[in-house]
């Protein structure tokens, strides 16, 4: 697939990092030479360099050959611009734009055929805030993902002794809550996946991703270790983007407080914000931390723009006494570092946000795409088209369809109907597949499963 | 640098003016065939020669205004108007002092109702006319200078009513923004005024007595043609209408003039002072009618409440009405609705005080300070309707609470040194900086002004000047600094 990337900030080079490694052809724009070759450094991609809003950097970019342009510049106003380039000029097929303003991401006639023509406009730091907003809602889990517009959810849950099925194979699930219909889609020991069947035991400190109707879920979650108290208090370090829509959203609900050391960003904090405190200082200031009660915190969320000063602040806050520790760290090295030891969760930014751009990238129809464990595992989600001739899944049981090892189809979306997959379950057409990947090489062939062949019209 | 000659120009202007608006009461004394239609033509052609003469003198030094030369204009016009609007009383009562004169007219243009006449009802029909006229053009004069005025010159912390008020923004001149405002609150107050004296003739007043109490109700004035003040209607119709023009008439007309234009409540909704105005006026209405029942004052809650209701959100209003003698009601009633008068109507509406919005900065910033403390660390902004107040503008709230209060207390001390009662005396100083009315005991409803010498005359005329000013215009006019070049 030929891919145009404009912007090769954050957001821009992680996509470029990501779909580098599947095989595409990657073009990445940006004004910014100096950034471009260090991207080139690390990852094989044709590089220009100009405003991604000029004509002549679009056309030199070979845009008019991509099939998928993704705009990620920093400013939403080229974003929309060169969308609109691409597409009435260049008939790019595909338009993803970044954008942040809540006046465009709202407003449906921006982004509509007659004005901008967007495709899919994504906002990587509202897409981290509701996943970190989804971490306080659950407070056990690791990762929270939502399938088929939030019937769905897959969580991760590390297990602890005093779980009731903790040291017990998974059949006895079914025996402890038994009008609830969920599935283990896979378990994580170490680093190690294993593909989990009836008589998998389940071991203290396992990583355990578990699929369920999201009604239910809580009751799952329980099963593996016991509850915590809910969130009431939440301390946010740093207050950029990500941390301003953080306390946004939860201002209303929990108690917050916001960190920030740029003077000037705490008035407008202060400002944007209603009830949540808003404290000037330095993240990894004992005193302040001190002074502000951190051992009374039920969760320290940790989002500035610099990896360590998240992390040393993540690690003094729970030495001092913070229930939950998140931290935000872009370096895929320190990702794996530190995950499960004194930081509780660690988010990758990238990895979070690059499921949708993802799902746009994939063969086959695929609607949702997360990236699991720092990205080396991936659960999908991929409509089944066409009849059992033309596709290879439907009207098969799911024990028929020749899955690679180390991928499991996991439940069915059938409508409004949660089916959880079975070895006899019969896949129909229009059904939506929820798929766990545990090792991202895998994915060539999973989708290819989902296409539909060739002499399908 | 101040121009006086521009300064006076302009005031010239306004006198002219101001002489064709007596040809009203001239009108009305030609109509009713009453006995002070020589005063009034005399009044007005004396006014007319002396603007005229003005404008002559001044017409070479003619230029555009700037801040400072506003600041001028606004206390000359508050203080030179009444002199000539004394002019039609002064001819027709001879035995009236100027200071007696001076201090009626002021009480008109500052929209305070206080008077030092008695026998209003003897009174021929035109001057009580021009009475109440002058409170109404008092009242539009006082919105406009606070919607468009004042915070351009940035008195007092009025500066933050700017994003609210309508019209176009520009900071060159003062004329053009100026202009523009005071059309929109013209019609909206020319609006309600026309609607409050249909619903006072409705409810069975006479057309006379509709259209001089409507002038004094939508100005919150508080000037009558009589001397029993609304007793003498003895109407619970008449009361309640009043009681809803004078609420109406509380809250700012530039959120009048929004509501209008849209046509919608929206407005009042997101306007950070209705609420509390409101809120505070029902509050205090029903706790003063509980109060009232309890001490055995009014047999029935019914009758309490018709009283508490008139009274409290007259007094509350800066209206200056009264239905009853409050001031013989338990001590704790009218000093409650003294304290109300002074924090309870909007800015931008014709009531005087210290201001809704004021009040709330001031909660707001003593519990900013309070939190201060518990985190050292924290921006605390103190916001209203969701933006950020800037710490100048506290400041300028703080010193204007400042010299409010010490004004009181200076003013109260020369009252009570030229021997006033201390209750009067306080209660004079409060109502007249307020722009209310009717004080306690000597100056209370049931009496009048009449009965102050002088020299306590003149202090209050003062209060009234200074309240109605906002403080800051009088006190910078009176400055050396604001003279020198």
């Amino acid at each position: 697939m030929k891919i145009v990337i404009l912007g090769a900030g954050q957001v821009g080079s992680s996509v470029a990092e990501n779909l580098a490694s599947e095989a595409n052809d990657i073009t990445v724009v940006d004004v910014d030479s100096a950034r471009l070759r260090n991207l080139q450094d690390r990852v094989n991609v044709r590089t220009v360099s100009g405003n991604a809003a000029h004509p002549s950097v679009l056309a030199d970019a070979n845009i008019e050959d991509c099939d998928l342009m993704i705009a990620v510049t920093q400013s939403d106003e080229t974003n929309l611009v060169a969308c609109k380039l691409a597409q009435q000029l260049f008939n790019v097929p595909t338009r993803i734009v970044r954008l942040r303003a809540t006046d465009y991401l709202t407003n449906e006639k921006v982004l509509g055929p007659d004005c901008f023509d967007v495709d899919l406009a994504i906002c990587p730091e509202q897409v981290l805030t509701d996943y970190i907003v989804k971490l306080i809602e659950f407070p056990e889990a690791l990762q929270v993902l939502e399938f088929a517009h939030g019937k769905v959810s897959l969580v991760a849950v590390r297990a602890f002794q005093g779980g009731p099925l903790v040291g017990r194979p998974l059949k006895d699930l079914k025996k402890d809550i038994p009008n609830v219909d969920a599935r283990i889609a896979a378990i994580f020991r170490g680093d190690t996946p294993v593909l989990p069947d009836g008589n998998t035991v389940v071991q203290a400190g396992d990583e355990v991703f578990c699929l369920a109707a999201t009604k239910d879920i809580r009751q799952v979650m329980h099963e593996l270790r016991r509850m915590d108290k809910p969130v009431r208090r939440v301390m946010i370090a740093g207050g950029g983007n990500i941390g301003l829509r953080l306390a946004r959203a939860l201002e209303q609900d929990y108690s917050i407080k916001v960190i920030e050391y740029d003077k000037r960003r705490c008035e407008i904090l202060s400002t944007r914000l209603d009830r949540a405190l808003v404290l000037q200082g330095d993240v990894t200031d004992e005193k302040l931390l001190a002074a502000e009660n951190i051992s009374d915190m039920d969760l320290f969320v940790a989002v500035t723009n610099d990896d360590e000063n998240n992390i040393m602040s993540c690690l003094l806050a729970k030495r001092m006494g913070a229930r939950r520790v998140v931290s935000l760290i872009n370096r895929r090295s320190y990702v794996d570092l530190l995950h499960a030891g004194e930081i509780d969760i660690a988010i990758s930014p990238a990895q979070a946000t690059i499921g949708t751009l993802l799902a746009h990238v994939r063969r086959g129809h695929v609607t949702q795409v997360h990236s699991l464990r720092r990205g080396v595992a991936e659960a999908l989600e991929a409509v089944v088209h066409g009849d059992r001739e033309s596709s290879r899944c439907v009207g098969r049981r799911i024990e028929e369809i020749d899955l690679p090892k180390g991928a499991a189809i996991a439940a069915i979306v059938r409508g409004d109907e949660v089916v959880m997959a079975h070895h006899d379950t019969q896949v129909q057409a229009e059904d939506h597949v929820i798929v766990f990947v545990t090792d991202k090489k895998l994915l060539p062939k999973v989708e290819k499963l989902f296409e539909v062949s060739v002499g399908f019209v | 640098m101040v121009r006086p000659v521009p300064v006076l120009h302009v005031l010239s202007v306004l006198i002219v003016l101001f002489a064709l608006s007596m040809l009203l009461p001239f009108g009305v004394s030609f109509l009713h065939g009453d006995a002070a239609s020589r005063a009034h033509w005399q009044a007005i052609l004396i006014t007319l020669a002396s603007g005229a003469a003005l404008w002559g003198a001044t017409r070479f030094g003619r230029s555009e205004l700037q801040t400072r030369d506003g600041l001028l204009l606004v206390a000359l016009v508050w203080t030179v108007l009444p002199a000539f609007a004394t002019l039609p009383l002064l001819l027709y009562l001879p035995e009236l002092s100027f200071t007696d004169a001076y201090f009626e007219a002021v009480a008109g243009v500052t929209t305070t109702g206080s008077t030092v006449l008695s026998g209003l009802d003897r009174l021929p029909p035109s001057i009580n006319f021009w009475r109440c006229e002058l409170q109404w053009l008092g009242g539009m004069g006082v919105i406009v200078l606070a919607i468009a005025i004042l915070p351009l010159l940035g008195i007092g912390g009025s500066q933050i009513m700017r994003a609210e008020t309508p019209g176009p923004m520009r900071d060159q001149g003062l004329a053009p923004r100026i202009t523009e405002t005071a059309k929109g609150l013209w019609l909206v107050y020319a609006g309600l005024t026309l609607a409050c004296i249909l619903v006072f003739k409705a409810v069975g007043m006479s057309w006379f007595d509709a259209v001089v109490h409507s002038f004094s109700t939508l100005s919150l004035g508080g000037f009558s043609s009589h001397d029993a003040n609304f007793a003498y209607f003895n109407s619970p119709a008449i009361e309640a209408t009043a009681v809803l023009f004078m609420v109406a008439a509380g809250i700012n007309f530039g959120t009048h003039f929004l509501a209008f234009r849209k046509l919608s409540l929206a407005p009042y909704r997101s306007d950070p002072e209705t609420r509390g105005y409101l809120a505070l006026l029902a509050a205090s209405v029903l706790g003063i009618a509980y109060f009232l029942l309890a001490n055995h004052v009014y047999p029935s809650f019914w009758t309490a409440l018709r009283h508490s209701a008139f009274n409290v959100v007259s007094i509350a209003t800066t209206a200056g009405f009264f239905s009853a003698d409050f001031s013989r009601w338990p001590i704790f009633a009218p000093v409650w609705m003294l304290f109300l008068c002074c924090f309870a109507t909007c800015s931008g509406s014709a009531g005087g005080g210290i201001k809704m919005i004021r009040a709330e900065l001031m909660v707001r910033q003593a519990l900013r300070e309070i939190m201060s403390i518990i985190h050292p660390r924290a921006y605390l902004p103190v916001k209203v309707a969701g933006q950020r107040v800037e710490n100048q503008i506290i400041f300028a709230v703080l010193a204007f609470m400042l010299i409010w209060g010490g004004s009181v207390i200076a003013m109260t001390m020369l009252l009570t040194a030229s021997g006033l009662d201390v209750i009067s005396a306080f209660s004079a100083v409060v109502v007249c900086l307020c722009n209310t009315g009717p004080g306690l005991n000597q100056v209370g409803p049931g009496a009048t002004y009449a009965s102050l010498n002088d020299f306590q005359t003149w202090v209050c005329t003062a209060a009234m000047l200074i309240g109605r000013l906002e403080l800051f215009t009088l006190f910078i006019v009176i400055t050396p600094a604001f003279w020198r070049k």
